[in-house]
């Protein structure tokens, strides 16, 4: 049984939320709130460890359901929100030095990246398509006054398009989600077990294709929002542009890989009741648009938070069409891409984040010669900028090579607008990044000492990834790939 | 064939929702905009009383009893405190172009029928028809919020969305579980209020309601 750890990994953060709303204001409010984060980990690894040693299992009268999917995700967002407070611990403080922040500011930030934290393992462990929809809305909740927490009119700008369209985006997933009720309804019968993901998935063969076929189309649309997807993205660079920069990192990290785990898990559903490609075909199209025209738009960025979130959407994308394609490799390959791009990214917007602290201003042609500055935040800025590009010998270049060779072996089609993409890409932030690194600078040092140590935490991780995969980390990976299908 | 009374009321109260939704479209003033949101509540609450009790599904007196609360006497009363608090209780909002609105939401009605016909054939009970009307009425306030320009009616087009997707989950499903209900419900009533506290940061930082002033992020 699970059930003890999984209390444990739901309720550290909950009761973290609840603390932080009392003790927001203390002077260690920023530790209580690392503290909090590591035991979430603590927690979220030791129900790895149980979960891939002895399989799928459900928990709390079938409420809650863990497979070596979903723990994965359990864990990397646990470590990434666990290296994300640790970050935001020095770079809040720095924010406040600089007046940007007031006490008030940060005790609902504190208490809020608890409660998001909450949000998203509720949303990742439920076995409920319903609680998936309440515990995603609820994520974008906590967020939402996150974004605008600058109040400068931008920030409110941002925060009111996030929350416009990811409200309406995830309206459209509940009508999906009630659709899948309706064709469930009628194999499961009424009442609570109807929306089980675990039922749905062993009568899928049953449900009405039809009614699935549309209501896959809504959930694709509803989540797709939240990914960031290709027409669907506008809010996203807002968003990342003008919240604080941990709340960036846990967005593009961590939040758009829970909204892609709730597509995958329908999609599973969709494709095996249809037994056609209907889902994954839909996917592959969504995640090659985003792909294409988001590496398109990196070369019309100025600000470099924007350009970094456009890159964000670029690889949604790819994972999407990876997880579009299906199949034991490209399964594992999206993962991989899953992992290795939310520890790269959030690296990078650490990085960026001291970076912008240090020159006061996001516009790229004003950040000049971090190495001077900082050799430190420069290199991590430069290391992770390779990484993310696709540099061997970083994960990502693993990854991606994988999705590409299979989308040569499956989709030949598909290869040359890929490859163009990210040559695009590569040509676009290796332009912008390349002086900002390098160069000449006059600005002056921080007040108090950054936070690099999850920087190069992470890159390090991602550099291992990429030459040498662990035996046990490879099985868990290709066990979540069988499963999917 | 005999139709039921039931089914008739249930019927009759669907077309009611789907008048409100082109009212709410129509509507320049935000006081009365408040009371039609009220007035879906009411109806929606009412239908599902009804279809509870033609079908005795015990969960779906709650699910009226809840809907009643929070929609026809909790929402809109902090809507109206809002606009009172805000000064703008007497607002008139300029709409361009309401016929054209108005033929633009009749043909989302009939789109809407279209992409629910062969799920109505599908459902059994008394509601299968009223798929067509929940949608229509959720592509009618996102139609809605499309066209407004003042923050609260963007609100009120947001929470009639949500309307719509209770109608919807009542007439195709008889209701969701009440666990999913129950979630719902708070993360409506919580985004209310994260709403109501945007509502002051806006007017603050832009002196006006008017989300036309926030139109500047741009990629360059």
């Amino acid at each position: 049984m699970i059930d003890l750890q999984l209390l444990a990994l739901l309720l550290i953060p909950l009761l973290g939320g609840g603390l932080l709303a009392v003790f927001g204001s203390r002077k260690w409010a920023a530790e209580l709130n690392s503290l909090m984060s590591f035991f979430t980990f603590a927690a979220s690894v030791v129900l790895t460890v149980r979960v891939v040693d002895s399989g799928p299992q459900v928990a709390f009268n079938e409420q809650f359901f863990i497979d070596q999917f979903n723990v994965f995700l359990v864990a990397l967002t646990a470590f990434v929100a666990f290296t994300t407070s640790l970050f935001s611990r020095p770079y809040m403080r720095i924010e406040q030095h600089h007046g940007k922040l007031t006490t008030g500011m940060l005790h609902l930030y504190y208490s809020m990246y608890q409660l998001f934290t909450f949000a998203m393992l509720v949303a990742l462990t439920t076995n409920n398509m319903g609680i998936v929809w309440v515990a995603m809305e609820a994520a974008t909740l906590t967020t939402v006054l996150l974004v605008s927490l600058y109040r400068t009119p931008a920030s409110l700008e941002a925060a009111w398009k996030y929350f416009i369209l990811c409200g309406v985006g995830i309206a459209l997933a509940l009508f999906g989600t009630i659709l899948l009720y309706f064709a469930a309804e009628r194999v499961l019968g009424q009442g609570g077990t109807a929306l089980l993901w675990t039922h749905l998935n062993q009568v899928k063969g049953d449900l009405e294709p039809t009614v699935l076929k549309l209501a896959f189309i809504f959930l694709l649309v509803g989540y797709g929002t939240k990914i960031g997807l290709v027409p669907l993205h506008s809010w996203l660079p807002d968003a990342h542009a003008e919240g604080p920069t941990p709340v960036s990192a846990v967005l593009s990290g961590l939040l758009l890989n829970v909204a892609l785990c709730a597509v995958v898990r329908s999609k599973v559903l969709v494709d095996g009741s249809l037994g056609t490609h209907f889902a994954g075909n839909l996917m592959m199209g969504f995640g090659l648009l985003s792909v294409l025209v988001a590496s398109f738009s990196l070369f019309r960025q100025k600000d470099i938070k924007r350009m970094f979130a456009y890159s964000s959407i670029e690889h949604m994308g790819l994972i999407t069409f990876a997880f579009g394609m299906g199949g034991p490799v490209a399964t594992f390959a999206g993962m991989l891409h899953m992992t290795v791009h939310s520890l790269t990214k959030s690296a990078i917007f650490f990085a960026v984040g001291h970076a912008v602290q240090k020159v006061g201003t996001q516009q790229m042609d004003s950040i000049r010669g971090l190495l001077q500055v900082s050799p430190t935040v420069g290199w991590g800025l430069a290391l992770g900028t390779f990484a993310i590009l696709g540099m061997p010998p970083f994960g990502v270049f693993a990854s991606e090579f994988l999705i590409i060779t299979t989308a040569m072996h499956e989709y030949p089609w598909a290869t040359p607008i890929l490859l163009v993409s990210l040559g695009v890409a590569f040509a676009a932030i290796f332009g912008k990044i390349q002086p900002i690194v390098f160069g000449e600078t006059t600005a002056k040092p921080l007040p108090h000492s950054p936070a690099l140590i999850p920087v190069f935490a992470h890159l390090l991780l991602v550099l291992m990834l990429g030459l040498y995969m662990p035996p046990y980390l490879a099985d868990w990976y290709r066990q979540a790939a069988a499963l999917l299908g | 064939m005999q139709i039921p009374y039931t089914l008739q009321f249930i019927n009759l109260l669907a077309a009611l929702l789907l008048l409100i939704a082109f009212a709410m479209l129509a509507q320049r003033r935000i006081l009365s905009l408040i009371n039609l949101f009220a007035w879906q509540g009411a109806l929606l609450a009412l239908s599902t009383f009804i279809v509870a009790y033609s079908t005795n599904q015990h969960h779906l007196y709650y699910s009226a009893g809840l809907t009643l609360l929070l929609k026809v006497i909790l929402l809109p009363y902090l809507l109206h405190r809002l606009i009172h608090r805000l000064n703008v209780r007497w607002d008139v909002e300029t709409l361009i172009n309401i016929p054209t609105t108005m033929l633009v939401g009749i043909a989302l009605v009939i789109f809407s029928f279209n992409l629910a016909a062969p799920i109505s054939q599908l459902a059994e009970g008394i509601t299968r028809g009223l798929i067509g009307i929940a949608l229509a009425c959720v592509l009618l306030s996102l139609l809605m919020m499309l066209t407004r320009r003042k923050a609260v009616s963007q609100v009120v087009a947001f929470l009639s969305l949500e309307n719509g997707l209770f109608f919807a989950a009542t007439s195709a499903t008889q209701g969701m579980p009440l666990v999913v209900e129950l979630g719902i419900a708070l993360d409506v009533l919580v985004a209310t209020f994260i709403f109501g506290v945007f509502f002051f940061q806006i007017r603050e930082t832009f002196d006006s309601l008017d989300i036309t002033h926030m139109e500047k992020l741009k990629d360059d």
